[in-house]
């Protein structure tokens, strides 16, 4: 592995990291979409401070971009306060808008601004290595490393400090403003986060991979546990595992980067939903299964119970004839039957007699009571 | 440029004519089939169809070799209804809001096509350039061949709306009732986002990936505004789109170096502004006038009660006082001239010398009637109050 692979497998993981443990709040709070606008019209924040300050590595580009993110935040909550339009299209006629705005800008002046919009939306962290960071003539590593790894650190931090008061206002916004809260404040601050982090992330894998870095770990992970914490572990985990996916099948294909990265927390995300241990596709069906067996074990030792000691006992209770009484069908029927024998309800007699346990005696009188 | 000179390029420039009249037909079919969307809360279901339909015009072309229109737009309608389905399937597989899911299939597919479109740009295989244009909409590649192919396909969803308009309808309202009544919702809904996947790889071609979802929202956003009813509202809708579609084709082309599609959305955006201010009875300018009227005539009511209470200490009512008084009385010096000119002007309440006034015969009976029914309470001699906001 070369030293600049290195670097861009690193800044890969630190970008993820840095954008799946805000994307955790952003999912619970359902306000998932809000980065994808976000991540489009800070395009429009870059553009005019880069016709301000002339420079793109300037700091201002990142602190303008940011206040783009919020204020999109903010037309956003103000056009769906005017309950004229409902939430999700005030989001969808926002940032459309503020976009065209900045593409017709970028258009206009096409000659001075060496802004491309192709690489704004795709990004390119196969470059980022290439523009340094030096200080005193020593050279320190790529620059989008250090951006993004305060932005990691800024990110950690904030989730530190207000932890309680974000794990609150998302579980029980009416709480947390019946407690004193400021839910209005502690949402800008999260926004303008968000907007940070969308705007350092954008810079090295483009806009969309910000919104798959921010929703699929975060929603693979919401899907594997309940538990808050453990959310946001394997949030960072499962993007920082895409990121390294991401990268080497990317080397493979000489593909985009960044559209590989994206692919692969679908890939985790598809997995989780397929593997996860309760929410899983697959739990799910060996759920409803096991049930299924676990029921129809059940009405076996009431079918039983009612024949036992009668005259026809031994014709009801044989296992061949369960097929018509019960309308199962034979392989069912025999895999019911192994299921109780497992369990200790019912024995095997002679032949292919059925016959109840005290145990399963039990539960077939409990059943009926109830 | 001036306007004549725009009109004409509209009629006589061929590329200008055939994009304008490309946009017009998008724009038609999009902001009508928008309204939909927008009603079922469904706005950022657009976004997520466009941007999950970049794989499928990569795809389409790898397999075909072809750059045809209607080859890609076929690929991408299968991609973005893909998409779709991607989405309801993590909803309910899942357990996960909707936002979500969108977000995920957004960015994931149009993940997908980047890869795809980067792999196939590596390739020594030249035909594949121009693929990209897709990303942001390049208008002036539009032919009239594809003008004809949107209006063709447009007119066909548009038949299909009009044949399952009932059914649409209620989807839209209330679906619960639908499904009680017996009718399929599931698959009326596949077929009414499939129309929606229709419109929207349609365009794709002239405004791009990115701002298609505008071209659904904005003209069905703009046409709730002025309407309550639905098949005037996709009727309006189709208008105003059609008419952002134009409008943005023809400015785009008074200057070199501006691009159609974000004129045309911008174009869009500036009609939903326009209707939210304007509109006349949910628009934001009517409903800041209906608060001030409203706040007059209950300032008015009160000055006359005060004016009653005063009464009732004479013993002949038309005894005028003292402006100061009412001002007192009122707990604010400033409106109280200007509600009794309204007093006056509705004949309670009579001016007499030195600022002074007294209500009149008229006048009490008001006042006894407020006093029933309560203040700032319907006029009941005037129809003005018959007007209440629709809230949706």
């Amino acid at each position: 592995m070369t030293a600049m692979e290195f670097e861009v497998q690193l800044l890969a993981v630190v970008v993820a990291v840095a954008c799946a443990l805000p994307g955790c709040f952003l999912v619970l709070r359902r306000m998932a979409l809000l980065s994808d606008a976000i991540s489009h019209s800070i395009l429009l924040g870059i553009v005019l401070a880069f016709f301000w300050v002339q420079d793109l590595a300037s700091p201002v580009l990142i602190v303008a971009a940011a206040a783009t993110g919020v204020l999109t935040v903010a037309l956003v909550e103000a056009l769906h306060a005017t309950r004229r339009v409902k939430e999700d299209a005030a989001i969808a006629l926002v940032f459309p808008a503020l976009f065209s705005i900045a593409v017709l800008l970028i258009a206009r002046h096409a000659g001075d601004v060496h802004l491309d919009v192709d690489a704004v939306l795709l990004g390119e962290i196969a470059f980022a290595p290439l523009r340094r960071f030096e200080w005193n003539g020593v050279d320190l590593g790529p620059r989008s490393l250090w951006v993004m790894g305060i932005i990691l650190l800024l990110n950690a931090a904030f989730l530190a400090l207000v932890y309680k008061e974000l794990k609150l206002s998302t579980f029980d916004a009416g709480l947390a403003a019946a407690l004193g809260f400021s839910p209005v404040l502690l949402q800008y601050a999260f926004m303008s986060v968000v907007s940070v982090t969308a705007v350092g992330a954008f810079d090295a894998v483009g806009s969309i991979l910000v919104v798959a870095l921010m929703i699929a770990p975060p929603a693979a992970a919401r899907l594997l546990t309940h538990r808050l914490p453990l959310l946001l572990l394997l949030s960072a985990l499962i993007a920082a595992a895409s990121a390294l996916l991401g990268f080497h099948v990317a080397l493979r294909l000489d593909a985009s980067i960044a559209g590989c990265m994206a692919v692969a927390t679908g890939v985790l995300f598809f997995l989780a939903l397929l593997l996860a241990p309760e929410r899983g596709a697959l739990a799910r069906i060996l759920l409803r299964h096991r049930q299924r067996l676990e029921f129809a074990g059940l009405m076996l030792t009431i079918h039983l119970l009612n024949h036992e000691g009668t005259p026809r006992a031994s014709e009801e209770n044989r296992l061949g004839h369960l097929p018509e009484h019960l309308r199962w069908s034979r392989d069912f029927a025999l895999r019911v039957a192994r299921h109780v024998e497992r369990e200790g309800l019912v024995i095997q007699g002679p032949g292919d007699r059925l016959e109840l346990t005290p145990l399963g005696r039990e539960a077939a009188r409990h059943l009926m009571v109830r | 440029m001036s306007l004549a000179e725009i009109l004409h390029g509209l009629l006589f420039d061929f590329t200008l004519r055939t994009v304008a009249l490309g946009a017009a037909v998008l724009g038609a079919l999009a902001g009508a089939l928008g309204c939909f969307a927008v009603l079922r809360r469904q706005s950022l279901l657009g976004d997520a169809i466009s941007h999950a339909a970049l794989p499928g015009i990569v795809l389409a072309f790898v397999l075909t070799g072809s750059r045809a229109t209607p080859v890609l737009v076929l690929g991408a309608g299968i991609a973005g209804w893909l998409g779709t389905l991607a989405v309801l399937a993590i909803v309910r597989g899942g357990r996960l809001p909707e936002d979500t899911a969108l977000g995920i299939v957004l960015s994931v597919f149009f993940g997908f096509g980047m890869v795809l479109l980067t792999w196939v740009q590596g390739r020594p295989d030249a035909r594949q350039a121009g693929l990209d244009t897709f990303l942001f909409g390049q208008a002036a590649t539009v032919l009239p061949a594809d003008v004809a192919l949107v209006a063709g396909v447009g007119s066909a969803a548009a038949l299909i709306t009009v044949l399952f308009w009932k059914e649409f309808k209620l989807l839209s309202f209330d679906p619960d009732y639908a499904r009680a009544l017996g009718l399929p919702m599931g698959r009326v809904d596949l077929l009414l986002t499939g129309l929606l996947v229709v419109a929207i790889v349609l365009g794709l071609q002239m405004v791009g990936v990115v701002l298609m979802s505008a071209m659904v929202v904005a003209p069905a956003a703009a046409a709730r505004q002025w309407t309550d009813s639905l098949r005037t509202m996709v009727l309006l809708a189709g208008v105003l789109g059609a008419t952002a579609g134009v409008t943005g084709a023809a400015l785009s082309a008074t200057a070199r170096g501006v691009p159609t599609g974000p004129t045309i959305v911008l174009v869009a955006s500036g009609i939903v502004v326009i209707s939210l201010l304007a509109a006349p009875r949910r628009g934001l300018v009517a409903e800041v006038m209906r608060a001030a009227r409203v706040r007059r005539r209950i300032r008015a009511d009160a000055v006359l009660l005060d004016l009653y209470a005063l009464s009732r200490q004479h013993a002949r009512s038309a005894h005028p006082h003292a402006l100061g008084t009412l001002q007192t009385m009122g707990g604010r010096e400033r409106g109280v001239t200007a509600s009794l000119r309204t007093l006056e002007a509705r004949g309670w309440a009579a001016p007499s010398a030195g600022e002074h006034w007294a209500i009149t015969e008229e006048g009490q009976l008001r006042a006894e009637h407020l006093l029933r029914t309560g203040v700032g309470g319907e006029d009941p001699e005037s129809v003005e109050g018959a007007e209440g906001g629709a809230e949706s």
